[in-house]
This record gives C-alpha cells, structure tokens and sequence, in this order.
C-alpha cells in the first residue's frame, strides 16, 4: 500500500512542473507580454496543472477502489474446481487464507497447495496491477499535461477553464452528499432483500418472536431462527417514549425558563452548561446507565418491594432522555425565540402575566416549530445506539413495563453485525433489515419535521 | 391596589374582578417560574450527577499500586552462555527470576497452592518490565536489581479500597493470606500507588493493570486525521458551490434537502454503509483508521457543509460586489475574498464536526474497529480501535478494575472534547466579526 | 383651557397676546402650554426615562384627562412612543430602562411598590403600532383579555363581552360570520380594530394606542379614527401618532415632544393654530420632523 502515496507525491511533483511550464510557455506565446495574454499566467500554469493531475487521480482512485475485488475474482478463477464448488462461506475462508499468505500473515493451520498456488497467483497478479497502476497513471498524466500545454495561446481563455474545472470540482463535492444516500438506500436495500428472499417480509414486520439465533450446522436443531422484529419495534417505542417523557418537558421548561425569565447572567451560564450535555459522546452514557443508573433504578424499586431487571427500560430510556434535553431545549429556545415580540407586547399590554402570555400566546405560536422540535428528538432516540447496546440488554421481550428488560433495533443491528460476519445468512442480512427500517422511519421524520420547522419559520419571517 | 377612589369609576365592576383573581394568578405565575427553574436545575443536576459519578470512580485509575521487588538476576538463567546476544535475553525467562524473588521474601510459602497464590500478587507485565530492564542494560545480569513493577489488579483495587476486607472470606477476591501478605509487603515500604504511566503509554491488555489507552488514543488519531484531511475541503467545496455557484433549481434543492436530512440519520446507519460498501465492494481493509475515516467523514460532512454555509451566509454580499465591482471573476471574488473571511466560522464548524466524530462509536463498532487489540497502531492501514470503542469494551469488562480505567478513558475522552469546543469557541471570540 | 375649567399653564408670562407668532425661542426647553387638567385620569409629574446611559424622557409632566384623547406629536425619537410605555410600565418589559418621577393612575401611584403590573394593565391597556392579533381565532383573540382576568363566568357572559367589544371596535358586521376563523387572517385595518376590540374587552379605563394607524391604509386609518372618536365616551385615550393631520382629526388635546422634552401642551385646534413655542411651530410648518 506504500505506492499510493509514492505516486501521490510524484502526480504533485508532475503537477507542479506542470504549473511552472505552462506558466513558461504562457509568457513565451505572449513575447513576454502579458497584456497579450487572456488571462494571468498563473492560469495558464493552473490549467495545465489540472489536466496533468485531475484526470490522473481519477484513474488511480477507480483502479484502487476496484483493484482487490478484480484480483479475487481472477484468482477464485483460478482456484481448482473443488474448491470453487464450495459454499460461499467456505470459499471465503479460502480467500482470507490466500490474503494471509500473501501479506505475510499467520494463517490458520498448513496451507495446502492450491491455495499456495493461489496466494502465489495473486502475489503476481497484485505486482503486476501496481507496476501497470504506476505505468497508466502517469502515462495519463503526461497526456494530460501535454494536452493542457498544447491548448496554450495568447487568446486561450485559461481563466475561464480553470474556473470551469473548478466548478466541475465543486459540483463532484456537493454531490457527494447524495451519494452518501444513494450508497446508504441501496446497501441497506440489497441486503435486505437478499434478506426477505430467506424470510418473508410480513413475518419480519409481524412476527411476535425475534430469536436469530441461527444453528452452526444446517442439521442442527432449532436452525431456522425466528425473525419477527415487533418485540424490537416495541422495544424502540418503550425506550424512545420513556426518553421523550424525560426530555420534552424538562427541555421545553429550560427553554422556556432561559428565554423569557431567566437574567442574561444566568442564562450565559446555564445555557451552555445544559449544552454540554450534547457534546458528552453516547457511549459515555452508555457507560453511565449501565453503572450508575441501572443498579440506582434496581436497587430503589427492591426497596419499593419491585422487581426491576438489571437491564432495565428505565434506566436506558431515563438516560437517553437526559441526552436528548439540550436538543429539545436548544431547538425550542430557536422556536420560542422566532415567536416575534409583537406578540408578547399586545400580550403584556393586556395585563397577561408572563406564565399566560406563554401558555396563551407564545407556546400557541410556537407550536408547530416545537412539534418538529420534538420530532426530530423523537428521530434521534430511535437511532440512539451505544446507550441501548449498553444498558438495555438483548432480551427480546414484548412488554410495556418499563422495568423489564427489552432490546431495540439499533441494539440488535450491533449484536448481529459485531463479531464475524457471513454475508450469506439471514442472521447477518438481518441486521440490513433493521437498518431500512431504522433509516426510513427516521428518514420520515426527518422530513417531516424539517417541513414543519421551515414552514414555521417562513410564517414568521 | 386599594385605592377607595376607585370604587367611584366606571371599570370598578370589572377591576374588583381583576383584583380578586390576582392571587390565584400570581401563585400560577410563580408556580410556572418555579417549573422553569426545576427544568434547568434537574438538567444541571444530571451533569452534576453524570460527571461527579465518572470523576469519582476514574480518578485513582491515574495511580497504579506497584510492588518493590529486589531480584537476583541470576546469569545462569538468563544467558547461561554468556553471549549477551539480544535473541537470548529476549527469550530468558524472566517470570522465574520475579517468582523467586517473591519466594525470598516469603520464604515460609511452601504449598502449590499458596505460592500460585503469592505469584499471583505481581502483574503478569513485570516480567516484561524486567525483560526491557536487563535488555537496556545487560550489565546488571549478575546482581540484584530492585524495581517497581505493577501489581495486580486486585492487589491495586484492595489498596484503594474497593475490596472490603471484613467480608466474608468467601466472596472476596482475596483470600486471608494474601491479605496478610499484603499487609506485610505494604509494611515494609514495597507497596505503594504510583503514577500510572503504562495507562498512557500501552495498548490494550486482558489485565487491567497492563492496560493503556495509548492504542486507542493513536487509532482515534489516524481515524481523525482522515476524517480532517477529507471532510474539510469536500465539505468547504460543497458549502461554497451550494451557497455561492449553484443555481436554484430542483437539482440544489434535492442535494439541500438531502444534506440537512443527513445529518439527522442515525449514526449506526453510516457504520452499515461502511460495512456493505467500502468492506464488502471496495475491499478496504476491517478495522483500519482509514476505514474508520471514511465513514466519519461521510458522517461529519453534512455539519460541517451547513456550519460552512451559515459561514459564507455571513459574509455580507458588499464585499462580493466590491470584488465584482473591479473585474474579478465570480470565482475570484469568492476564492480571494469571501472565503479568507469566512474561513474561521468554518473551521469553528469543522472543529465541532470533529468533535462528533471524536466521540462516535457506534458506526465504528459495524466496520470492525471493536476487536482486542493489544498492538499500538502505526498506520491508517493497521487494525485499531478508536477511544470510545476502547470505552465501550472496557465498560464491557467484568474486573473491577476495569471500571476505573473505562472513567478515566472516559475522562480523558472528555478533555479531548473540552479542549476541541474551547478552540472552536477561542476562534468564533477572535474572529467574531459584526458586519 | 375653557373646556376643562381651570387649567394653569406653567409660562403664564408668554401667553402670547393674539399674535400669530410664537413667543417662546427655540432654546427654552421648559414646557408652555396648559399640562394640567381639572380632573385628570392620569396625572404625571416630573417623569424621567433612562435607557442605560441615554436619557430619553427629561422632566416630563403630563396630565390626561378622562374622556379626552390626548395626542402625542413630535419627530421621530422624540421619546413620545418611550413616555406612552410609561403609562402602563411596559417599558418594565425592557431591560436597562429605568422610570422615575410620579405618575398617579386615579390618584395613585403606578410605579409604587406594591402596584403589581398585571391589573395595572388591565386598566391600562395598550394598542400597537403593527396589528398583533394573537395567531388564534377571532373570538379567542377578543376572549383573551376576559379570560385570563376572569372577568366573565361562563359561556354566554363571554360571548356577550365579546360579540360587544367587537360591535364597539365597528368590527362585529364584518366578522360575526367567521368568528372562528385565524385573526391573523383578516385584512390590516380589521387586524388593528380586533386588536383595540381585544383591550376594550377588558373594559380598561385608558388606552394607549401606539400610532394604531401607521401600518394602515387610508380607509383603514379612517374607520379607526372614527372608533377612536366613539371609543372617547367612554375611555380615555392616549394616542401617539406622527401624522399631524390624525392628531388634529382625533384629539381634543396635543402634546408635542421633542428630543425627550415636552415642549407644549394645548387644545389641539389652538396647538395647530397658533403654536407658542417656536420648536413647535417648526415641527407644524414642516420645518423638520
């Protein structure tokens, strides 16, 4: 892997040289002049610069990201009939041998010797991509530079390509963000089709039991698994609730409370404190709720004379909600602030003590905003995940009683993906169709709240 | 008001019916006030709680209970050939020589199981300490060295007091003699707390004494590094395209509504599409930094896009015109002079940005940066788990002493944190520009 | 001040005799003109407003009298929109903003200690320069007042208070069909007469109208004009406006402030005729503001 930044730094070196000759042959075409010239040297420099290093880095980006997957295959080609008759599992034990043996690893057990062809085979084949990588992309380099530094001439508008290219880079930027989605829909999607191939998709929404718990061996008993993923709907419900219950009136209140009551003092203290809740990574809850609060909650209801399990609802959902309230807070705090002050005048000018002009009017008008406020909390506990992993435990149960132990699909999603991994059985594709659910559920919401919200604010601008 | 003048007006009728409900809306009024300061003052207290409940079991993880041994470095078990070659020494075994170091000190041990019990009081890494001991300096073989070396774990949680000594001996992790032992060695000056230096300079270990977050704290370093040298300039690219090239149509608004929807999915789900994309498409390596990079980046790309653009947004529109003005080109007048004053509000967003990604797991946890890695990593490509993954398996772990280890990761975590927001806000104060 | 029987004015020695040019010079700052009324709702003695550093109402003393509009003119930040805030203390609602002096509501003092601001209010009660109708129903909009004071018992005792606010407020024809509707919805003009229909719903003893009619268009303007001249039976009326021409349709008398000074005090139609100070002349003639 030292190659890539070797050529790196070479495309760089290539580049520059680039700039300095194009900057030369600019001012050669011009007698000197730059008056003669369309646009500053400089440009001239930058535009051959760019058709010597873009186009180069695009090639060595698609050879990398392809190269490991086009070498396996050729080398799976190659392996003897036998062993590509194998199961896809067991054909990738093969193939994680040969990477061993070819990166110098321990391998389990003595290889044999197709597999040492193989790992010889993809040695080659691998020496061969990089020597050929290093070739190609510098060949399209020097192309691409001589194609820049030809284009050179006095009425050549560089200026104007350079900025196109540039542009082009930035339209490539801000696209990535809807690859990002479309690589999120389709990998989840694929999987979980593959997944709903093995068990139907109405037993997977309505399914009562959830034990995925697929045996070893296909003979094994008890092999099928059962994959109804309402205990873990339900389960999701149950925390998120709890944590709204939590964090939707404390949050609302302490907005509330720091925008119209409390002193500039106090709120330039307590503001950011409460904001400091927010910046506590989840696994740091996580943490908290599983030592701290979940045996606080146990041993507190044993005294109670309840029976609370260790893995507790409460505690996580208790937890969660502690997390969520600076984001309730500080997007009501927006709300409540957009609410104009007009209002709050022909309220105060009534007589309306503070309390009523906020229950009456300001919480009235605000409302839609902290609708979405609270929906896009709601969002953010269901895809809440390390502190569920940590402290709400995997028993998969269908309760409403907060002080049982349940699971959450982001909790199974880590509990089926953590560990190995076979991509053929529904154990692993399941943890996929958690995850279509979990985006689109919080995808809708999303929306919807961010609607709501803009809606919102437009009715006030 | 009691104003007997009143009585004589007009709007008495209706001003006595004011007057009367005042009480009860006074009370409402306070009763409200009171609700309010009850809200901030509960989420105070949860911090209040949260941090005082990790301060307090973290802190001692700072110190590490060491014993003094005196051992004889006998040269005949060490290098009997007397080569001093460094594959010899390196292969020597030490943990006999620490063994019977203890032995000299409680020469009256003489059952299997008491001394599998008295071995049982030093860390497992002393013997690796003495090994790097005598390998920097093979002239010591021959005499006695006296050296602290950590003990056990829990050895450590008995003198800082989270075992209880009057329990019942049964449900103790240690047993009478040992306690007596303890007792005598803590007597003698060879029991003592030391700065815990191996918590910051090792990698993870199965014992909790031998375990540092010097791994994990690297691992999150390469992961941010390519988190930083990614997201910041497609992130910039894409905020000043989107705020200052981009025309508005449906194209634009699809990829707005896009990002701002991003940045609300649940983290979990970037972890997938690491795991079904950059794994099993592109064939990156598990557990690799870079991996781990990747999908932050993607993570942190829509914060870091909307705290640019609100950035650029801020950047009053003069200073366009001014560049326009005088002949530069749109392109010229965004890249020469909006975006240098924009620059810090954008680096405030990438900071925070960075910050996230500091502190995520979960998606860390589906690409496989969650194995035991007990090797500090030195590469963006070496297996490496990160430091809230470290938390998160340590918090996992049965032994005691783990629980501390994971507070003060935690608050080490915390003061990475701290000390990131406190750069973002020291940089919007210094740049804080009102037009 | 025949009208009002005995009032004093406070620069007797520059009553001017039937000249039609002002007597007193543009450097005078103390009030001329008649600042007392016999029997006054209001009175106000030597009130000053501070915001901060800045001082916004210097010495200002200032009657009103029951049943009279009195109409406040002046150029902009004069402080007339800061003095009618004073009246029912909303510039409590101001951080920084600080009021001495005396102002007497029936004889008693409002800024006293135990004066609590919300039935202060409710007697005072305050119409602003923007319509700000809440973002309820028109019936609620009406309903607010009496329902947050508990002045009505039930239903119906709500419904007559509304369904009469809203005849005073010359609203109820245009209206009483879509009670139920979103006053946000109605046009400008109908906004601000629900807004006045909303204070008068608290039978308050003045109104304080902050230029009601600036947002507004002339026919808008008019029909509130016209409520304010039928609304003067029976509350008294304090208006702010910077239309000279309002202040003269609508008032019996005109203050006119300038820079945080009261300059003068008279009978709208004498104040317009025949100005005794020269600050207000120049005002009047256009000379600036």
């Amino acid at each position: 892997m030292t190659q890539t930044p070797v050529l790196l730094v070479l495309l760089l070196a290539l580049a520059s040289a680039a700039y300095y000759f194009g900057c030369k042959r600019a001012f050669r075409v011009a007698d000197g002049r730059i008056r003669n010239l369309h646009s500053l040297p400089g440009y001239y420099g930058l535009y051959v610069a760019l058709w010597a290093a873009l186009p180069a880095l695009l090639v060595l980006g698609v050879w990398l990201a392809l190269q490991g997957s086009m070498i396996t295959r050729m080398v799976v080609a190659s392996l003897p009939e036998p062993i590509q008759q194998l199961g896809p599992d067991r054909l990738n034990l093969v193939i994680n041998d040969i990477r061993n043996l070819v990166s110098g690893n321990i391998v389990s057990g003595e290889p044999d010797a197709p597999t040492l062809a193989a790992a010889e085979y993809y040695r080659s084949l691998l020496g061969t991509s990089r020597g050929l990588l290093f070739v190609v992309v510098l060949s399209v380099a020097g192309l691409g530079g001589w194609f820049g530094y030809s284009k050179i001439r006095p009425q050549h508008r560089a200026r104007n390509g350079v900025e196109r290219i540039v542009n082009g880079v930035l339209i490539a930027c801000s696209t990535v963000a809807i690859l990002t989605t479309v690589g999120i829909v389709l990998s989840v999607l694929f999987e979980s089709i593959r997944f709903f191939q093995a068990v139907p998709i109405t037993e997977f929404l309505f399914g009562l039991e959830w034990s995925p718990q697929i045996a070893l061996r296909a003979d094994q008993a008890g092999s099928s698994g059962a994959f109804g993923a309402v205990p873990l709907f339900a389960g999701t419900l149950l925390i998120t609730l709890i944590a709204m219950t939590v964090a939707v009136p404390i949050g609302l209140m302490s907005a509330i409370y720091l925008s119209e009551y409390a002193s500039a003092h106090v709120r330039a203290i307590a503001k950011p404190l409460l904001e400091v809740l927010a910046g506590i990574p989840t696994v740091v809850y996580g943490f908290f709720a599983a030592l701290t609060v979940a045996p606080f909650i146990r041993d507190s209801g044993s005294i109670l004379g309840l029976d609370v399990a260790s893995e507790s609802a409460l505690a996580a959902g208790l937890v969660m909600g502690m997390m969520i309230i600076p984001f309730v807070s500080s997007l009501s705090d927006d709300v409540i602030n957009s609410v104009p002050q007009s209002l709050r005048d022909g309220a105060y000018g009534m007589g309306a003590t503070s309390s009523e002009t906020i229950r009456r009017v300001i919480f009235p008008a605000a409302l839609p905003g902290i609708v979405g406020a609270v929906l896009l909390a709601v969002s953010r506990a269901i895809g809440e995940t390390m502190i569920v992993v940590m402290a709400a435990g995997l028993a998969s149960n269908l309760t409403a009683n907060p002080l049982e132990a349940v699971t959450t699909v982001t909790v199974q999603i880590v509990t089926l993906l953590v560990g190995d991994q076979e991509f053929d059985s529904p154990k692993t594709l399941a943890a996929f169709a958690l995850g279509l659910v979990l985006f689109i559920v919080t995808l809708a919401l999303n929306f919807v709240a961010l609607y709501i919200v803009r809606k919102y604010r437009e009715q006030y601008d | 008001m009691t104003n007997p003048t009143k009585a004589s007006t007009e709007g008495a009728s209706s001003f006595a019916r004011v007057q009367a409900g005042m009480a009860r809306r006074r009370a409402a009024e306070r009763r409200f006030k009171l609700l309010g300061r009850a809200a901030v003052g509960i989420g105070l207290l949860f911090l209040a709680v949260l941090l005082t409940s990790i301060v307090s079991r973290g802190y001692t993880a700072f110190w590490q209970t060491e014993m003094r041994l005196d051992v004889v470095l006998v040269a005949d078990e060490i290098d009997p050939e007397g080569t001093r070659l460094v594959d010899t020494l390196h292969k020597a075994d030490y943990s006999a020589l620490i063994k019977q170091s203890l032995r000299d000190m409680f020469p009256e041990v003489s059952s299997r199981r008491d001394r599998f019990a008295l071995y049982g009081l030093v860390s497992n890494g002393a013997a690796f300490d003495l090994r790097d001991r005598v390998m920097a300096d093979p002239s010591l073989i021959g005499t006695t060295v006296s050296l602290w070396v950590p003990a056990d774990d829990d050895v450590d949680m008995l003198m800082k007091g989270h075992i209880d000594r009057e329990g019942p001996e049964a449900d103790r992790r240690i047993k009478d003699t040992t306690l007596g032992w303890i007792d005598q060695l803590e007597a003698d000056g060879r029991l003592a707390l030391r700065f815990n230096t191996a918590f910051f300079t090792k990698g993870d270990s199965r014992d909790p004494e031998l375990a540092g977050i010097r791994g994990a704290l690297m691992g999150t370093i390469f992961t941010l590094v390519v988190t930083l040298a990614l997201s910041f300039p497609l992130g910039v690219a894409a905020a000043v395209y989107l705020e200052e090239f981009a025309p508005k149509n449906r194209w634009t608004d699809l990829i707005e509504v896009n990002i701002n929807n991003l940045a609300a999915v649940p983290s979990i789900v970037f972890g997938l599409l690491g795991l079904a994309v950059f794994i099993n498409v592109f064939g990156l390596p598990r557990s690799a930094p870079l991996l781990g990079g990747l999908v932050l980046t993607l993570m942190t790309l829509p914060t870091i896009i909307i705290a640019s653009r609100a950035a650029l947004k801020s950047v009053p529109p003069s200073i366009r015109d001014a560049a326009l003005g005088i002949g530069a080109s749109p392109m010229q007048a965004t890249l020469f002079h909006v975006i240098p004053l924009a620059l810090p509000g954008m680096l405030t967003g990438t900071i925070i940005g960075m910050a996230q990604a500091l502190g995520e797991t979960a998606p860390l946890l589906m690409i496989g940066m969650v194995a035991f890695i007990a090797d500090v990593p030195q590469g963006v490509f070496d297996p490496a788990t990160a430091l809230p993954v470290q938390i998160y398996l340590w918090a996992d772990s049965p032994e005691r002493a783990f629980v501390e280890r994971t507070s003060a990761a935690i608050m080490v975590l915390l003061a990475f944190l701290a000390l990131m927001n406190l750069v973002a806000v020291l940089l919007r104060k210094r740049f804080e520009r009102r037009w | 001040m025949s009208t009002q029987g005995q009032a004093m004015a406070f620069k007797l020695d520059a009553e001017p005799v039937d000249t039609q040019k002002p007597t007193v010079g543009r450097d005078v700052r103390e009030t001329v003109g008649e600042v007392r009324v016999a029997d006054p709702r209001v009175r106000c003695t030597d009130v000053n407003v501070h915001y901060g550093d800045k001082h916004a109402i210097k010495n200002i003393s200032l009657d009103v009298g029951k049943g009279e509009v009195l109409a406040m003119i002046g150029p902009s930040g004069c402080g007339k929109s800061t003095f009618l805030r004073c009246l029912n203390r909303m510039n409590d609602t101001v951080r920084e903003c600080r009021v001495t002096g005396e102002i007497l509501l029936d004889g008693e003092d409002i800024n006293a200690s135990h004066i609590d601001v919300v039935p202060l209010r409710a007697r005072v009660a305050m119409v602003f320069q923007k319509p700000n109708p809440f973002p309820k129903s028109i019936y609620e909009n009406v309903a607010f007042g009496p329902r947050i004071h508990g002045l009505c018992n039930s239903k119906s005792d709500l419904d007559v208070v509304v369904e009469s606010s809203l005849r005073k407020a010359n609203l109820w024809d245009e209206v009483k069909d879509r009670l139920d509707d979103v006053g946000t919805g109605l046009s400008g003009g109908q906004q601000q007469r629900l807004c006045i229909a909303r204070a008068i719903a608290i039978e308050p003893e003045v109104i304080l109208m902050d230029e009601p009619c600036s947002a507004l268009d002339p026919i808008s303007t008019a029909k509130v004009e016209q409520l304010i001249e039928e609304l003067r039976q029976q509350f008294s009326i304090v208006i702010v406006t910077h239309s000279m021409q309002q202040a003269a349709r609508v008032s019996q008398r005109t203050a006119y402030f300038h820079m945080g000074d009261l300059i003068e005090v008279s009978e709208t139609d004498r104040l317009f005729i025949k100005p005794r100070h020269q600050l207000t002349e120049d005002y009047i003639t256009g000379r600036f503001g």
